[in-house]
This record gives C-alpha cells, structure tokens and sequence, in this order.
C-alpha cells in the first residue's frame, strides 16, 4: 500500500535539461563553410524541434549531477537478492578494451581474429567444465534469452524424435517469472508445482503432474528461497522417467562453483548468468550474457555458430579455431557472436580466479548469507528456515507493528545508506525481503547491515512513521510507483502531430 | 478484511455472485496484490468459459496476476471502466471493481464466505 506520498517537495531538485536551456546558448560554435551553402528542401524541415540550448559546460555539469543520485556496487552494499551484485573487478574493463579486441570485427577472415575466438573457445572449455556439460552456446544476450533458448532447444529434441506430443512445462511456484515466460514465448503451457514446507519442490505434485505431454521441468537451484532442494536428483528422476527433460535455471549459480556441477544434479540443458556469477556490470550498467550448456544429447540443437577448432595444429603450429553450425541447430538467436565485450570480462573473471578461487567465491557468497541469516532470524521471520545458499528471504512485516510493510522497511534502509533487497518476491513469502550479500562484502559491511535492520525492525514498534515517510535522506523522497506505472510518456515535450504517427 | 456473505469464493481469490453471474477478484487478493496499475480481460461478450479459464490479467506495482473465472457459462458484459480506472479493482472489489458478468452454466469448485474466511486466515 503506497498510502504515504512524498513528504513535501524533494530537497535537492536538478531541473531537467530543458529547464535548463537558454535561448541562443550553445556549446560548440561551427566555422563558416567553405562551399556555398545549399537550400534544404521545404518539405524536409522542421519548423519546431525544441533541443534545449546549453553550453558544453552546463551540459556536463548536469548530468555528473545526475550521475550523484546513483547508487551502485562501486558506493556500497547492493543485497539485492537474485541478482547477484557483486564488485566487478576493473581489470575486466581494461581487458575489454584492449584494442585487438575493441578493433575487431566479427566479419573479418577468421585467421585475423583467432584472438578473439580463441578467448571464445576457453570460455566455453570452462563453462563446460563448471556445469559438466558436454557444449556450450555462447550466443544468447541475457538470461531470459538464455532460457528462451534452452527450451527451444528441448522442443526441438523432442519433435526431432518424433515426440510432438509434449507441451507443458512444470514450474515451481518458486520460480523467476522468466522461466513460465520463456516457456509461454515457446508456445508451451506451464503446470505449476507448488513447493513443500521446507521450501523443496513438491514432489507429489509433481509426479501427479508428470505424464506424456511433459516437456520437462525448468528449476532453479538453488531456489529463489536461496535453499538448496533436497529432493534435486529425486526430481530430474521423475522428470526423466516421463521422458521430460530438466532445465537449469543458472541465475543462482554462484553458490555452487567448484562445489556442485548441474549435470551431475540432473540437468541437461542450462544457461548461465556471466553478468551475475561472472561479474560483468548489469542492472542498467550493461549488456547481460546467457551462454547455455547442454548434455551430448542436444548438443546438434545448439544455436549457431559455436567455436570449435576447425584445423588440428602440429608440432608447428597452433590449431586453427573457427565457427562452426551444429548439426540440427536451432538456428541463430543473436546476431554475429553474443555480446562480445561481456564474453572478455567473464574470461578475465574465470582466469583471475582459476578452479580453487571459484569455489572460494561460492564458499564466501553461502557463508556470507548463512551469517546474515544468522545475526537476523530472531529478528524477522524467515518463513523456510533452515541453512541457506547464497541469498535467503524474510517477511518484512510484524505481528505487532501492523502497518509496517516490506517496502517500509526497503526504504528505510536508503536511510542508512544501503540498497535494499529484493522485495516482493519470490510470492510465495508474506512481503518478502531477499537477501544475498555475495561474496564480495566483508564482515565490517555485513555487521553494518545487519544493525541497521535490526534498528530498523525496533523504529517499526518505537517510531512507524519513520519508516512510512522513509527515504529522507536520499536526493529524492519516496517515488509514487503507481504513477511511474500509470504514465508512460516522460517527454519534457510532444511533437505537434505525436499520436498521428 | 470484507468478506461479502452473499458471494461464492475460489482458492484462487475470485468472488462470483450466484443470483448475477458478476465475478472479480478479492479484497484479500487485492490487498495482497497492493496498488493495481493495469487490468486487461481477456475474454469478450458471447464468448462461453468454463470454470478456471483465465478471463483476466493484473498488474500491480508488486506482481502480476491472473484471474481465472469461479464459474463457466456465457459471457454477457465485460466491466469496459477497469481500462482506464484499474484502481476501482483496489477500491470496490466487490461493486464497481467486477471484471465480467456470465450467465451461468457450470458450478465451480467454490467456498462459502465463512470457509474463504477461515482459509484467508490460513494464509496469514
């Protein structure tokens, strides 16, 4: 409930670009030309295009301003739980800058870029090697993207053999609202399992559910809930045993590095996150990345090109890496080779780490969670309690502070200087808050974390309306999400004819 | 929390009234949902649904829903205002806030206001 709006006016208010235009100002003044100067057809001008008038000055200065009102991982803890905001180490971007890589093209003769493609070529070794997969597709744009293709890729295996039959996939109620969207865009119908008391997928639902139209089943693991399902093996049984496939889900991956490899869990077919587990910017910083692994089986139904070396190499000389089809492939999903610049920086990563400092990663991100889970249970509630992954999920409500609700205690926590949790989801906890520190964080930030939300769950009883009008000291109040829903257009101005276009 | 004793319930938190044949979605549900920014129904008048098709899908600024209808039958007036005034499903869930009218052909599997309460309460 958004019963409270903004407190008075925001206190720092940056006017918009033009707000801040003067007539005839400008920012860079153009020599005379040194030919005559052509008349423009009529027809071709246009009488009013209002761009704001300023200098280069005014113009840098707003938007460095605006650039303040950030948050990020570079200015502080981010636990947005899901998402996996850990610190991308800049040795990433100075590696995706290189310039035989910025300088490249993808359509240059294959002998110019083995560069590249040898870089292409280990990450998809690697990614093989952390999933126990048989190949890998580095092409998919994100992980939405990832998953659309992996269930094409299911489709395809079970019309290949001649099964046209199945159309349903079953989701655990659990799940990112991405998987039943994939499944939806793949013109699939989703079953979905609800989960068990200790948060597992349920498994009489899903053998109740299980027959001879089952695709298969897309499953996170760890789950949304940040628990590791008990039942995993149990479940790709019954899946397969109806001769449905299992889909990996890989947004959660980076509790298991060097620990656990999906293939073994049962998959056959996964995508996963480089921008999350691989640390490449995202959350409006950049592209994502959503390679997808997949058993021998469906390897021929992988999207095209994969990298593969197209001519052995001898005492003499290195093989020559080149792109190849897969035999029955999907067809392409992206155009030339993926999102290249992610592919370099989740290299950097992987080589930076090597085997031994992944699994450390992993081992830090479940340790980390498992102490904030520690140090806040008696505070709130954690509905499925028991020892978590990387990232667990509490109510953001009290028995006895009634009007306090999860997006209270979100906003409170700007106050202290801290981005909040994920809220709202996953649906089946009451006003869920969804933690997950990552790996990144040491025990000074963690402790810092949790006494602020152990503060804010006493003003929830001692001082309510602190939390209802919270942020207050962040540049901007409390946003009105309903108008931010409700009104689409955010011009400052409207060509005279917009709507008749 | 108003729990209409005139009005059949679903698992789902949808309300149907038996003597109309008007159907909508909950005032449990709608708080659970919060502020609700988009309503877009999805069937048509004339058209014949069973219990348990979808007839509608929400969002909120939480989540996104679908509403699927208690009972089946013939649809004889789909609620036009929801389009531009979503929030109506917030306000009067159960008056202006309805979503589509049926004549009704088929029962659903439904719970009487006492027993949605009380299951309302276990969710809690």
């Amino acid at each position: 409930m958004t019963d409270f709006k903004l407190q008075g006016q925001p206190k720092v208010v940056e006017p918009t670009i033009y707000e801040l235009s003067t007539p005839g100002r400008t920012g860079v003044t153009f020599p005379d030309p040194d030919v005559p100067r052509a008349q423009l057809p009529d027809s071709m001008l246009r009488g009013r295009l209002p761009l704001p008038e300023l200098s280069e000055a005014d113009v840098i200065r707003h938007f460095v301003k605006l650039s303040t009102f950030n948050y990020s991982v570079d200015s502080g803890f981010y636990p947005l739980g899901s998402c996996t905001m850990k610190y991308n180490p800049k040795i990433n971007e100075d590696a995706a800058r290189l310039p035989g890589f910025t300088r490249l093209h993808p359509l240059q003769p294959i002998e110019t870029t083995q560069g590249a493609l040898v870089l292409m070529y280990q990450l998809q070794e690697w990614l093989k090697e952390i999933s126990g997969f048989d190949a890998v597709s580095l092409q998919p744009a994100a992980g939405a993207h990832g998953e659309l293709t992996g269930v094409l890729i299911m489709r395809a295996y079970h019309i290949h053999r001649g099964d046209d039959k199945r159309t349903k996939m079953l989701i655990p109620d659990s799940a990112h609202g991405t998987n039943p969207a994939s499944s939806a865009m793949s013109g699939l119908q989703v079953v979905q399992i609800p989960s068990d008391e200790r948060g597992n997928v349920g498994l009489d639902a899903l053998r109740a559910a299980c027959d001879e139209t089952t695709i298969g089943m897309m499953l996170t693991n760890p789950n949304t809930l940040g628990l590791f399902d008990e039942h995993v093996e149990e479940i790709s049984k019954i899946v397969h045993e109806a001769g449905g496939l299992m889909y990996g889900d890989g947004a959660n991956l980076n509790a298991l590095m060097g620990i656990a490899k999906m293939r073994d869990l049962g998959f056959d077919v996964m995508h996963f996150n480089l921008h999350k587990t691989f640390s490449t910017p995202h959350g409006g910083g950049g592209p994502g990345s959503g390679p997808v692994g997949v058993t021998a089986e469906l390897a021929d139904f992988l999207p095209a090109p994969i990298v593969d070396i197209v001519e052995e190499g001898n005492e003499d000389l290195p093989p020559l890496f080149g792109l190849v089809s897969p035999a029955k492939t999907i067809g392409r999903v992206k155009s030339f080779h993926g999102h290249f610049g992610v592919l370099v920086r989740a290299f950097t990563y992987i080589a930076m780490h090597g085997a031994d400092g992944l699994r450390k990663v992993s081992e830090y991100a479940v340790l980390n969670a498992n102490y904030l889970l520690a140090r806040l249970r008696d505070a709130y509630t954690v509905p499925y309690d028991r020892t978590c992954m990387h990232e667990f999920v509490a109510e953001g409500r009290f028995a006895d502070a009634p009007g306090i609700h999860a997006l209270d205690i979100a906003k409170r926590l700007m106050d202290y200087g801290f981005h909040p949790p994920t809220n709202y989801f996953p649906l089946i906890v009451h006003e869920a808050l969804m933690i997950e520190p990552t790996e990144t964080e040491n025990k000074d930030t963690l402790d810092a974390f949790v006494e602020a939300m152990l503060k804010i769950a006493d003003e929830a009883r001692s001082a309510p309306d602190l939390l209802h009008a919270a942020p207050q000291k962040t540049p901007f109040g409390r946003l009105d999400e309903v108008k931010a829903a409700k009104e689409l257009i955010l011009c400052c101005w409207l060509p005279e004819d917009y709507g008749n276009q | 929390m108003n729990i209409p004793s005139d009005l059949k319930y679903t698992k789902s938190d949808e309300w149907v009234n038996p003597s109309d044949g008007k159907m909508g979605l909950t005032d449990y549900a709608q708080g659970q949902l919060s502020d609700i920014v988009f309503v877009e129904v999805l069937v048509s008048v004339d058209d014949t649904i069973s219990a348990g098709d979808a007839i509608a899908s929400v969002e909120s600024v939480k989540a996104a829903a679908e509403i699927y209808a208690p009972v089946g039958g013939k649809v004889i007036a789909v609620n036009e205002d929801l389009a531009d005034a979503p929030e109506t499903m917030n306000s009067d869930p159960f008056g202006a806030g309805w979503l589509v009218q049926v004549e009704i052909s088929e029962e659903g599997d439904l719970m009487d206001a006492a027993a949605y309460e009380k299951y309302c309460e276990e969710r809690e």
